[in-house]
């Protein structure tokens, strides 16, 4: 079963825009779209590690800042010729709260 | 043998014939007369002249070179007195008598004015010609005009005037404005355009009488008592075809002069095209019908078959902002049935009248990227029964999934027309491809498709695509990114021409092919809708890249480096002693001086940003924006206060143009340098914009680069004052904000327009001035520091939630 945290307001997160989540095993980005979806990834590019909360965020993907790497916000995956995936995690919105699944917490803890 | 045609008119119809007589080398010697004291230009183009987005000479369809290359003889300004038909002479104004073997009419037609009392009072003026043009263009924002006629023509000269700062009043007679081609629902939203752009409209006003004083035109009084007062009164309630002369020579005359299907008048020898003719009841007043006439009517005279055949017609009006379109008929009427579609939002309103499972009248306002294909439907009669559902959301809806852009354009007719300044249609872009016109610029040259307002070059491209298939590359420079097909000099234009103030207007209007763009477009759009209207555009922080949005530059380890700005390279003890208390405090591990004579305080966490911003502002510093495409640095040396070469206060000078210039945005990074004799000091001569300073004043030159390209600038101009220096430094770069691509440095910009039209914008004072003043707008915006206010937002840069202490298990 999923056991969700409420982290934050959704409008703590401007549209189009990321904020960090600080866990033990560092920081993990939470995007939110125009559209007013969420996502939870790891905030760094697989490329050079580059802050991904950082980025440009355009459709369901983000921009790295670093090196222009697009990211998929749904799968993690690297678009275009790039290759490599960021690790991703579930997270919803509902009554304009976010929410992170609980166990991806024990899970980065565990690591 | 080589045979005389005379050619009475140098209108649009007439020059075209004549185009296409001269394309098939056709035997004639020609003779052309004009009433008008010159030759062949585009009447439909007076709107954006008068409007100020096009010169007279743009306009001019023939000049005197291709006139004098096809051995035109130019009879300009004199009028034809007389016509013998059976002689097959006519007479010259002056007595000349000149015989002919064939004549083609193209008299045109002349402006309708109601007889009111007072319609002879000078100031009183229809709008027909250049001069009429000319007397509307003089005027200025102290005058006061009255339009008679809420027709497309009396609209298009009232938005003109109105654009120029004029005091202009509508008098329409009818309840709805354009009621011809719109129904009242449109014409309330296009009333509600003009009146947003200072236009007074009024309708259902009936106009009693002129009133002058002295002869000249004071005021225009309405029959309900209201006087409206006015210096120049413009009539533009329609036109009357000009058969004068044919009637005097014995031609059959109705309302226009009688042709036949092949242009031929009621005399074999005679011919006419264009506004004067009746062709089957009507008459004309577009310009693609006078163009299918000028094709007939050449072939006619060349001995060749051809049929003049009416059409559907569609109109559009040429009001910057007002996109409007409709086509066939939309009068209610027993057995119709009506589907509209409205967004208020949005300002978009749409109607299709249906007759028997056939659209025959389309009206859209606000949003016409359709219309092409409504009118398609109209004209083609197509049974659109199958896809009544969806019919009204457009091509892109109908058959399940959305239509490819390049299908639609593929299963556009021939004689779709594409090109509405030029009348072109799609089968002449597809001809012109076949002789070998396979870029954008060849199709233009050919055929003048999207060569005058450029708003289907779009299409163009996608005829050219469909046309040529796999051989056809847009080239990849052009388009701004995957997002669009348009290039950064396409949406400028068109941001500046329909007024696009926002970015989903920009991605709605320019038809974007993503929802809200990308990392490379978003910057660019950005910075284009900021520099054109700063004072209505939003800055939107989400689509800058990094370092603009937190005012610091990124470094490879995702921390932030710190550069408070030191105006011309002068600073304190106390500032350095801040500088350094800052660095151990937030324990940066690198302090640098920079190329621009600053210090780089390196390694900054971006969660203690704001923190030491605020203890740098708090001893005076602000934001160095050393991450903008803006103004980093003014370097100097140190002039005429320490140096025995000095010819002038250079460091002064660059402080002044450094708090004149700081906060602003370019479309790339902007660096200046003031050096206080030739010796160079401060490398003037390396930046993007460079003075360097000598006894008799300010040499200052521009398109200097010291980064990916190395260039020395070019000197721009010589001035004999620190003040006039200023001025003109702040013209140069508002210049490069309206007009240089994003990411384009100055230099690589003057590689576009060339040095000698930034010269030009400089030498001349009054186009200085007036972009002194612009910049001076946008800077009462953005002349801030962002340090101060990001202090203000600074739980933003914090992380939102702090995970860290929840339970493992």
């Amino acid at each position: 079963m999923t056991d969700w945290i409420d982290v934050a307001a959704l409008d703590d997160i401007a549209p189009r825009g990321a904020r960090l989540v600080k866990t033990r095993m560092g920081c993990v980005a939470l995007f939110r779209t125009a559209d007013d979806a969420v996502f939870a990834l790891d905030n760094a590019c697989p490329h050079k590690q580059g802050p991904l909360a950082e980025g440009i965020v355009h459709g369901k993907a983000v921009t790295c800042p670093l090196h222009n790497w697009v990211i998929s916000l749904e799968t993690g995956l690297v678009q275009g010729n790039d290759e490599g995936q960021v690790a991703t995690y579930p997270a919803r919105v509902a009554d304009g709260r976010v929410l992170l699944d609980a166990g991806f917490i024990r899970a980065r803890s565990a690591a | 043998m080589t045979q005389k045609l005379i050619v009475i008119g140098a209108g649009m119809a007439t020059g075209r014939a004549l185009e296409h007589l001269f394309e098939a080398d056709a035997d004639y010697d020609v003779t052309l007369f004009n009433a008008e004291p010159r030759g062949n230009y585009n009447r439909i183009m007076l709107s954006p002249v008068l409007a100020g987005d096009k010169t007279y000479q743009e306009i001019i369809t023939h000049d005197a070179e291709w006139y004098d290359a096809n051995g035109v003889t130019c009879r300009f300004g004199e009028r034809i007195a007389k016509i013998d038909p059976v002689a097959k002479t006519v007479t010259a104004e002056n007595g000349d008598v000149l015989s002919y073997d064939k004549l083609l009419f193209g008299t045109g037609s002349n402006p309708f004015m109601i007889p009111l009392p007072g319609h002879d009072l000078e100031g009183v003026i229809a709008y027909r010609d250049l001069e009429d043009t000319q007397q509307m263009m003089a005027l200025g924002p102290d005058n006061k005009v009255v339009v008679i006629g809420g027709g497309l023509l009396g609209l298009e000269a009232a938005a003109g005037m109105a654009a120029r700062g004029v005091d202009v009043t509508v008098v329409h007679i009818m309840g709805h404005l354009m009621e011809r081609q719109l129904d009242e629902a449109a014409g309330y939203l296009l009333r509600k355009a003009l009146i947003d752009k200072g236009i007074t409209v009024r309708c259902q006003a009936n106009s009693k009488e002129i009133l002058g004083e002295n002869g000249q035109v004071k005021a225009l009084l309405l029959d309900d008592g209201t006087e409206l007062p006015c210096d120049l009164l413009v009539m533009a309630v329609g036109i009357r075809p000009n058969v004068k002369l044919a009637q005097d020579c014995g031609l059959a005359v109705g309302k226009g002069i009688h042709v036949d299907d092949q242009m031929v008048t009621s005399d074999p020898d005679i011919l006419a095209v264009g506004e004067c003719v009746e062709h089957d009841r009507a008459i004309f007043g577009l310009v693609a019908p006078l163009y299918d006439q000028a094709t007939v009517a050449a072939k006619t005279l060349m001995q060749q078959e051809a049929t003049f055949v009416q059409k559907e017609l569609s109109t559009k009006l040429k009001v910057t902002g007002c996109d409007l379109f409709s086509a066939g008929d939309f009068a209610d009427a027993e057995g119709r049935e009506d589907i509209v579609f409205r967004d208020p939002a949005r300002g978009v309103y749409r109607r299709l009248v249906i007759e028997k499972d056939v659209v025959i009248g389309a009206v859209m306002y606000g949003d016409t990227a359709d219309s092409n294909w409504f009118f398609g439907l109209i004209r083609d009669k197509t049974d659109i029964s199958e896809m009544r559902d969806t019919l009204i959301f457009g091509p892109a809806y109908q058959g399940g999934t959305p239509m490819d852009p390049l299908a639609a354009v593929a299963a556009l007719p021939r004689d779709a027309e594409i090109c509405g300044c030029n009348g072109i249609c799609k089968g002449q872009i597809e001809d012109a491809i076949a002789d070998g016109a396979t870029d954008l610029g060849a199709v233009r040259a050919v055929t003048k498709a999207s060569g005058s307002c450029g708003t289907c070059t779009g299409l163009v491209e996608q005829v050219l695509a469909v046309t040529l298939g796999d051989d056809f590359v847009i080239p990849a420079a052009q388009s701004i990114c995957g997002c669009t097909d348009m290039t950064h000099e396409d949406v400028r234009r068109l941001i500046k021409s329909r007024a696009l103030k926002s970015m989903p207007a920009v991605w709605q209007e320019c038809g974007w092919k993503t929802s809200c763009g990308c990392h490379v477009c978003r910057p660019a759009l950005n910075f284009y809708l900021l520099a054109d209207w700063p004072l209505e555009y939003a800055d939107d922080p989400q689509s800058r890249f990094i370092n603009e949005r937190k005012h610091a530059n990124i470094q490879k380890d995702g921390t932030f480096s710190v550069v408070p700005r030191m105006w011309g390279g002068i600073t304190t003890p106390d500032e350095l002693r801040a500088i350094a208390d800052a660095a151990d405090k937030y324990m940066v591990p690198t302090v640098k001086v920079t190329g621009g004579q600053r210090i780089d305080l390196l390694g900054v966490k971006g969660e203690d940003l704001p923190n030491i911003w605020k203890d740098l502002n708090d001893a005076g510093m602000v934001s160095g924006y050393a991450y903008s495409k803006g103004l980093r640095t003014v370097k100097t040396c140190v002039g005429t206060d320490h140096c025995r070469f000095g010819t002038q206060d250079s460091t002064g000078l660059g402080i002044k143009l450094e708090k004149t210039l700081h906060g602003s945005w370019t479309p790339h990074k902007l660096k200046l340098g003031v050096s206080g004799c030739p010796r160079n000091c401060a490398e003037a001569t390396c930046k993007d914009i460079g003075v360097v300073c000598v006894d008799s004043g300010y040499q200052i030159s521009i398109g200097g680069a010291a980064g990916m390209d190395v260039k020395e600038t070019e000197f721009l101009i010589q001035v004999a004052t620190e003040d006039e220096s200023i001025d003109v430094i702040k013209a140069v770069t508002q210049a490069y904000r309206e007009n240089a691509k994003y990411l384009d440095r100055i230099y690589k910009w003057i590689g576009k327009v060339g040095l000698e039209w930034v010269k030009e914008q400089i030498e001349d004072l009054t186009i200085r001035q007036a972009l002194v003043d612009r910049f001076e707008l946008s800077q009462s915006v953005y002349r801030v520091d962002p340090w101060a206010e990001h202090v203000r937002k600074a739980e933003t840069y914090q992380p939102i939630a702090n995970l860290t202490l929840e339970a493992a298990e």
